[in-house]
């Protein structure tokens, strides 16, 4: 059974690759939305555009973490009780982004709003930035002695690597919002996601080529970059090219490689450690020395072979469902839903092709 | 120090997070019958109230899924060296929470929110069973790991540690099946009372009154056998927990010394931690014996030799719960639980009467009965939880020795703050939400022709 200790690692990682690449247009839109939606009506277009997905893509954080419970019990004690303030920041983050989603809508008083707009806001930037951080630290590595337990302070936790992880992801997380946000928006929403876009996308670029190089030296001497290391580059220079050049659909996927990417190269990197001791290489967390049992992994392994095809089909199919555009129009004439007969709502396609949103106003 | 704050921060978050969870999986359910009665009488006010109870449970599910994160994460946080030893068998049932329950669970909410207008009918009914289904899931997972803890299973020591070898054993654990049961059906309770509450206040103060009628019986139907049900499995489970945690029943009744057979005190002066000689006040005999053993003159072990027995088994040490929490837990949770059946049996006659709409005092009491629920849950989590203490995984590690040992005493009194701040602010807004949405009027009712147009979603 000793073949299930890399299976799992490599399925934790999954986890993880698979929460950023659909939290991680989450994080950008709730970073973005108020920039991209200029009133009340615009902001909550941008927010309705993941409101029926965000919640189903964060658990995918959750069962990463509970994932290496599981198979890692030395690995989830030693990082959650070394990272314990920066994650309970990040439970912060994470609650009062939450809550944003739900109760933004729930009274129309105009400081109630904004209040949860800022809190969606800075949520959603904080959260990014501190997994970044977390992540970060266990490739750059943190005090850890010879019976796998932190020995270092909060502050040791604020390694430049991490913190620049933390940078990196929030960049990326913002351009793959952005691109989202134009596959999404109508009209000028549209035209905003798509100048964010632009904006953004040079300095993804620059912190994502700068992110591989640092992570490269971290774990290795090599002096060739790996595939996976080497498709992050080329990912994110060729989703700055796609934004550039106007192609909605494949500027997203290539935003969604890069994130995607990025978060495989720490993984790789890491791999076969799961974390490293900056006090002595000996007392480094690897696989081995941190996994559980062979019997809990085989039951593990059934399990998740058997619902992670389950879940992966009707996650596709919710996205199936709510793949229309979301309008601004659509949140301009009642502030709360009413029971009455449904208007058409959404489209497909650019606007001037559409009967629900005529072109004439623009947003 | 660390220890007993810790103890305060996971107490604090998982009372907290024990609120919203019973609402969650009562609510999830009712409404699902709700849209259920909808979609077979085609009877307008079922959706009017399908849409307005759904409201409420999602401003609950809001709060429930962003302490629920808390939840998953604060054993690796503060009860790292727990964590550690135990991960590989109670990480099992947490992992599995995650792909089974909260995928299902958060998924098909969205589905159903944001689907009304999208998707078929009868597909649409089928995303909230999907969501009740998914929090009886997560409820069961997390019930399975928790009965762990009480009565360990499963497992054998390799190396002084133990590893999991039946999986099945956790599910098939006495006290997972009683303690899972006793939660479901005490969360149908919480479900129905709040729906209970609502429709109470609406039928008092509110204009649709023949609608909220509807819902106040639905709630009462199901809140009879419910609350019935809490107490019977709440008596077996505590014969299974007096025979795998004696000293949690003992404690219950503050019985220091051996008693067969044994009676059960209505009230108590005194008593507690100190003083094992209190003045009992109305002692029912044999009630105790009945209810810790199903037997008329059965024997209940006092805390005094069982704490010399388990010093002889685990070395020195003191083992006796917090007797004047559990006393105290047992009789709010014993006599909240009366009141509540007394409060559905009266409902059930003005049913009877056809009087449930009129009775200007039942309604009143049904509106402030919902507090009830809450505190029976909050004493019965005190019960089992502090009544486990002092170990963290009974006979196998204490509680002193699993929390996380790179832990210093300021960063969990920051951590600590931090959440009583802002659980204070969080709840406040949520209690003020759901007392405001529950006293809206219902959506408007639709017009005959519009009966077959789709009904429009629910937006943020």
């Amino acid at each position: 059974m000793g073949s299930l200790v890399p299976f799992w690692f490599i399925v934790i990682a999954f986890f993880w690759t698979g929460f950023f690449i659909l939290e991680g247009f989450d994080f950008g839109v709730g970073m973005l939305h108020s920039v991209v939606g200029r009133d009340d009506a615009g902001r909550r277009a941008a927010i309705n555009t993941i409101g029926p997905l965000w919640d189903g893509n964060e658990v995918w954080l959750i069962v990463a973490g509970a994932g290496m419970f599981a198979a890692f019990p030395g690995w989830y004690a030693t990082m959650f009780s070394a990272m314990n303030l920066a994650l309970v920041l990040l439970l912060g983050a994470l609650i009062v982004r939450g809550l944003a989603f739900e109760y933004r809508g729930k009274r129309d008083s105009v400081r109630w709003r904004r209040t949860w707009d800022v809190l969606l806001t800075v949520g959603s930037l904080l959260a990014p930035l501190l997994i970044g951080v977390a992540l970060g630290d266990l490739l750059h590595g943190l005090p850890i002695n010879s019976s796998q337990n932190y020995t270092g302070s909060f502050w040791d936790l604020l390694q430049p690597y991490g913190i620049f992880t933390g940078i990196t992801l929030v960049l990326i997380c913002l351009l793959h919002g952005a691109t989202f946000l134009c596959l999404k928006t109508t009209n000028d929403m549209r035209e905003r996601s798509w100048r964010v876009a632009r904006s953004v996308a040079p300095f993804t670029a620059a912190a994502v080529v700068a992110f591989i190089i640092w992570t490269h030296v971290t774990h290795t001497n090599n002096f060739f970059l790996n595939p996976i290391e080497l498709l992050a580059v080329l990912a994110v220079l060729t989703a700055v090219w796609l934004v550039y050049d106007h192609h909605e659909g494949f500027a997203f996927a290539a935003t969604t490689v890069t994130i995607a990417s990025c978060i495989v190269a720490i993984f790789v990197g890491l791999y076969p450690n799961v974390m490293v001791s900056t006090t002595n290489a000996a007392y480094n967390l690897t696989v081995r020395n941190t996994a559980s049992g062979a019997y809990s992994l085989k039951v593990m392994t059934v399990v998740a072979l058997i619902l992670l095809p389950v879940v992966l089909a009707y996650q596709t199919w919710s996205y199936y469902v709510f793949r229309r555009r979301v309008s601004r129009k659509e949140f301009l004439a009642s502030p709360a839903p009413k029971l009455q007969p449904a208007t058409p709502q959404g489209t497909r396609n650019p606007p001037t092709t559409t009967p629900g949103v005529t072109a004439t106003s623009g947003d | 120090m660390n220890v007993d704050l810790a103890r305060w921060q996971f107490g604090f978050v998982t009372v907290n997070h024990f609120f919203f969870v019973p609402v969650t999986i009562g609510l999830a359910f009712l409404t699902a019958l709700l849209q259920t009665t909808w979609y077979r009488t085609k009877r307008d006010e079922y959706l009017r109230l399908t849409r307005f109870f759904g409201t409420l449970l999602v401003i609950n599910v809001a709060i429930g899924v962003v302490t629920g994160l808390v939840q998953e994460f604060q054993f690796g946080m503060d009860w790292g060296a727990y964590s550690r030893l135990v991960g590989n068998i109670f990480g099992a049932p947490l992992a599995m929470e995650g792909l089974a329950a909260f995928f299902l669970e958060s998924t098909f909410l969205g589905l159903w929110l944001f689907g009304w207008d999208k998707l078929p009918r009868l597909i649409h009914l089928l995303t909230i069973w999907a969501v009740s289904l998914g929090t009886l899931l997560s409820a069961a997972f997390i019930m399975a790991a928790n009965s762990w803890m009480q009565h360990p299973v499963g497992y054998v020591m390799v190396n002084g540690k133990p590893q999991l070898n039946d999986i099945w054993a956790l599910f098939t654990n006495p006290v997972f099946l009683w303690g899972y049961s006793k939660v479901i059906f005490a969360s149908l309770v919480t479900g129905s009372m709040v729906m209970l509450a609502v429709s109470a206040w609406q039928l008092r103060n509110g204009k649709d009154r023949e609608v909220f009628t509807n819902s106040a019986r639905l709630a009462l139907i199901v809140l009879v056998p419910a609350i019935l049900f809490t107490l019977l499995v709440g008596d077996e489970l505590g014969v299974i927990e007096a025979r795998y945690q004696p000293m949690k029943i003992a404690a219950a009744e503050a019985q220091w010394t051996t008693c067969q057979p044994c009676s059960f005190s209505l009230f108590q002066i005194g008593g507690g931690n100190n003083d094992q000689t209190p003045t009992e006040i109305i002692a029912i005999p044999h009630l105790l014996s009945l209810l810790a053993t199903n037997t008329w003159n059965g024997k209940v072990i006092g805390l005094t030799p069982l704490q010399n027995q388990y010093t002889q088994q685990y070395g020195p040490g003191y083992y006796v719960p917090n007797v004047f929490i559990q006393y105290w837990a047992m009789r709010v949770m014993a006599y909240g639980g009366m009141v509540a059946l007394l409060i559905a049996l009266w409902g059930l006659w003005l049913i009877r009467r056809k009087k449930l709409a009129t009775s200007r005092r039942f309604l009143w009491l049904a509106i402030w009965a919902a507090v009830l629920p809450f505190l029976m849950n909050t004493a019965g989590w005190f019960l089992t939880e502090i009544g486990r203490q002092p170990w963290i995984v009974q006979g196998l590690m204490l509680t002193k020795n699993g929390i996380s040992p790179s832990l210093s005493t300021t960063w969990i009194a920051i951590s600590l703050a931090f959440f009583v701040v802002l659980y204070a602010v969080i709840a406040t807004v949520d209690l003020l939400l759901m007392l405001k949405y529950s006293r809206k009027q219902l959506p408007p009712a639709r017009a005959e022709a519009d009966a077959d147009a789709p009904v429009p979603a629910v937006q943020y």
